[in-house]
């Protein structure tokens, strides 16, 4: 499963590097509301709570995280599938 | 719509609440809620939508602000004193949040003018302190078909419902289908009010409002909701449409809007 992860189409990238919490939800949430259904967004993040924070609150409000990795010392990236048609 | 670096941060706590985001912002910035009055109900109300973001705000009231106001209707201040009401609300309004759009009405609102009035709005908030305007809006929104969130303070008690016969639910008249007689019930001037008893009710019909704006949780359709602040209690009816209503009724009599006298003695606003 981790193999089909490391291939999957990012639609779109959101750079949050400076944002603190919540912000970096609220941004995200945003973002992918006005994506199409389906569609994966790549959230980078540089706050530390946000790595945990920013996947778990996404997850509550039904969203699907695919990944959450580290870039380099500072930078992390999340990756999150967009919902389904409601 | 997109949202402004400063509309994320001033609505971020009520945008991470669960199922809130952006949508839920979005249909609150949208939502036009006309206030009935802008005194002891209205005051904490406008105040919760606009900080809320509601984009347009209706304030209908033809009283200026008196000193005796000050005890419990919020939106004025004591420099306020002999301006409209509507003006000085406004004004307090756009000072806390300058992105909603305050309409004022500071003309008497009558059987003339208050359908074609709320025919703009979404929905109607009463903060009213008296009969004929209680009765009036009521049958106004049932004509409408608009949503009406209904408050009433007196003394130490408090009453909340919301009525939207439109969706099924009972009207204002199912409960009480006339007004009673001018004299049986004191006015608010002879009777008295605990301003804090003001501000709970007034908020939960900001509560309500919200809630119907965003369709979300339980509406106080078809319940009706009592206060008691010395033994702080709520009790909560359950109430019906009643077949018999001279309004929504089966074999309605009331087809179009009346004003009744307004006694002396009822003639302030909350």
């Amino acid at each position: 499963m981790k193999g089909a992860v490391e291939s999957v189409r990012i639609d779109k990238e959101l750079n949050l590097k400076g944002k603190i919490c919540p912000y970096t939800f609220i941004e995200s949430m945003l973002t992918l509301e006005e994506m199409e259904a389906g569609q994966v967004l790549r959230v980078i993040v540089d706050y530390p709570p946000a790595v945990c924070d920013v996947p778990r609150s996404l997850k509550n409000e039904g969203y699907e995280i695919l990944k959450t990795s580290p870039i380099n010392e500072t930078d992390w990236a999340i990756l999150v599938k967009n919902k389904e048609m409601e | 719509m997109k949202f402004s670096q400063e509309q994320i941060h001033r609505y971020s706590r009520q945008m991470i609440l669960p199922g809130f985001g952006g949508k839920a912002q979005r249909k609150i910035i949208e939502a036009k809620v006309f206030i009935m009055g802008a005194g002891g109900l209205g005051s904490p109300a406008a105040l919760y939508l606009a900080a809320a973001g509601v984009g347009t705000i209706g304030l209908a009231d033809f009283d200026r602000v008196e000193l005796h106001n000050l005890q419990r209707q919020i939106l004025h201040r004591t420099p306020d004193v002999g301006l409209l009401k509507v003006l000085s609300g406004k004004k307090t309004l756009e000072f806390l949040n300058p992105d909603v759009n305050v309409q004022t009405y500071a003309d008497r609102i009558t059987a003339a003018n208050i359908r074609e009035i709320i025919k703009g709005y979404d929905f109607v908030l009463d903060g009213s302190d008296n009969f004929p305007t209680r009765f009036l809006v009521n049958d106004a929104c049932y004509l409408e078909k608009k949503t009406l969130i209904s408050g009433a303070i007196l003394r130490f008690d408090g009453q909340l419902s919301s009525f939207k016969p439109h969706a099924g639910g009972p009207c204002y008249r199912c409960l009480f289908p006339e007004p009673p007689p001018p004299g049986l019930v004191p006015s608010c001037q002879e009777a008295g009010i605990l301003g804090a008893v003001a501000g709970i009710i007034g908020t939960l019909q900001a509560n309500e409002a919200l809630k119907e704006i965003l369709g979300i949780g339980k509406s106080m359709a078809g319940r009706f909701l009592l206060f008691n602040a010395l033994s702080l209690s709520f009790q909560e009816i359950m109430i019906q449409r009643n077949p018999q209503c001279p309004l929504c009724g089966e074999n309605p009599t009331i087809r179009e809007l009346i004003d009744y006298p307004l006694q002396p003695c009822q003639a302030g606003t909350i």
